[in-house]
């Protein structure tokens, strides 16, 4: 039996109205230890902030482990209170954070790792379907190096715009990650 | 039959999800205005379906309650407008139903207004509606909603444009590949010909497949007129060994 796919439709200028929750950015709870921040701004073609836009993300545990039965590993211990899913409307000034844990590196399929990542979808007005990208961390140059989807993307300007920025001055738990949907310094988005 | 899975050639056997192909509209759609400075311009890079990926939050139960699933209730008094029951399943493209999924719906009172200060509309609110619901899917995959049907109303994307009465729907499906965020409309609308984002899907028969249907069946006496709509996510490819079980 083959069905055919619903299409998607612009999540719209009044997605506040339905999806924000009021825990939706924490991962893991407000003070638990080892929690860090990733931020920044969603930006449009012009550069203006985008202040109705939606980011989600989805995330491995510390371990690597995911709480999910399609995981061939089996459960991992995980993380207490981590959700590994993240939620945030941007601001009137299009910024969006959430407060997490950092995620562990995974085997991927062929044999090699995935440095450190966290899945982003983007929802807003003016998106007719949602847009996809990933963070990765700038302190782990050797993983990142090592990672696959990472290596796939031969242009260093490109490849930049993938890895989170240290805050400076905010200490080793906070990063900063600027969506840019359209211009010069466009985000790479995937097709997953 | 074992449920133990070979090792791969990393010891590793992911499912994977079916792409997509010439269904959901092309980020890049100038008539739709709102896309001009906001749709990305450079193609998205292919990224192989990973740990990640056919993962997913499976969440909601803990933050949904019953009367969540009735927008015409928890206020002061009725909204008004035509009450309406909305209900489906949500299936993969491989018809297995998709159960414990949450479903959010948002959407305009009876008269085109949102309950959100952006809305500029010069249509009454209504205080009895503020236009959002959630549900858990059923073990069947179904969902259901009481609600009033939306309004109609004017926005700014070309002269004299109309949003054709919609529901906005948010579904997460079990894997980060499933997500999605639509609209559902209702039959015969007469704005469907000149609304940029219905006809942004390219496919007219997947058009259709956003327009639920009237159905007497659901429709309760004396009460409420009756929806049926289903929701199809991407379903996972067979994996190499389930093609390789004898059949």
């Amino acid at each position: 039996m083959s069905l055919m796919l619903t299409p998607s439709q612009t999540v719209g200028p009044f997605l506040a109205i339905g999806l924000p929750w009021p825990d939706g950015p924490f991962v893991v709870p407000e003070g638990t230890p080892g929690a860090i921040s990733i931020g920044g701004l969603v930006l449009d073609g012009a550069g203006a902030p985008v202040p109705d836009a939606l980011v989600e993300t989805w995330q491995a545990a510390p371990d690597g482990s995911f709480a999910h039965p399609d995981d061939p590993r089996g459960p991992g211990p995980g993380a207490a209170g981590f959700r590994g899913f993240g939620r945030c409307p941007t601001d009137r000034d299009g910024r969006y954070q959430i407060i997490t844990l950092r995620p562990g590196a995974l085997p991927s399929g062929d044999g090699g790792t995935q440095a450190p990542h966290v899945d982003v979808s983007v929802f807003a007005r003016g998106l007719l379907d949602r847009v996809v990208t990933r963070i990765y961390f700038p302190d782990e140059a050797a993983a990142n190096a090592a990672d696959p989807v990472l290596a796939a993307i031969t242009a260093d300007d490109r490849r930049a715009t993938l890895i989170a920025a240290a805050v400076p001055g905010s200490g080793p738990g906070a990063f900063r990650f600027d969506i840019r949907l359209q211009g010069g310094r466009e985000t790479v988005f995937f097709d997953v | 039959m074992s449920t133990e899975l070979p090792p791969g050639p990393a010891g590793l056997v992911l499912p994977s999800y079916r792409r997509p192909a010439g269904v959901h509209p092309a980020l890049d759609f100038p008539a739709y205005r709102s896309s001009l400075l906001r749709a990305p311009k450079r193609p998205p890079v292919p990224l192989a379906q990973g740990l990640t990926e056919v993962t997913g939050p499976l969440l909601g139960a803990e933050r949904v309650r019953s009367a969540d699933a009735d927008l015409t209730t928890g206020h002061g008094g009725e909204p008004l407008g035509e009450r309406i029951i909305l209900t489906g399943r949500v299936l993969d493209s491989g018809g297995r139903p998709v159960p414990d999924t949450l479903v959010e719906i948002w959407q305009a009172n009876a008269s085109g207004r949102y309950a959100h200060g952006v809305d500029e509309h010069d249509a009454p609110l209504d205080p009895n509606f503020d236009g959002a619901g959630r549900c858990m899917t059923d073990s069947a995959g179904r969902y259901r909603f009481v609600t009033i049907k939306p309004g109609a109303y004017p926005w700014q994307n070309h002269l004299n444009a109309w949003r054709p009465a919609h529901v906005h729907f948010s579904l997460f499906g079990r894997a980060f590949t499933q997500r999605l965020v639509t609209q559902m409309y209702f039959p015969g609308d007469p704005l469907f010909a000149q609304d940029p984002v219905f006809n942004s899907v390219p496919d007219p028969a997947a058009r259709e497949r956003l327009i639920a249907r009237f159905d007497l069946g659901t429709t309760q006496p004396e009460w409420a007129l009756g929806y049926q709509w289903d929701i199809v996510l991407r379903g996972r490819e067979a994996t190499a060994f389930e093609a390789e079980q004898p059949r």
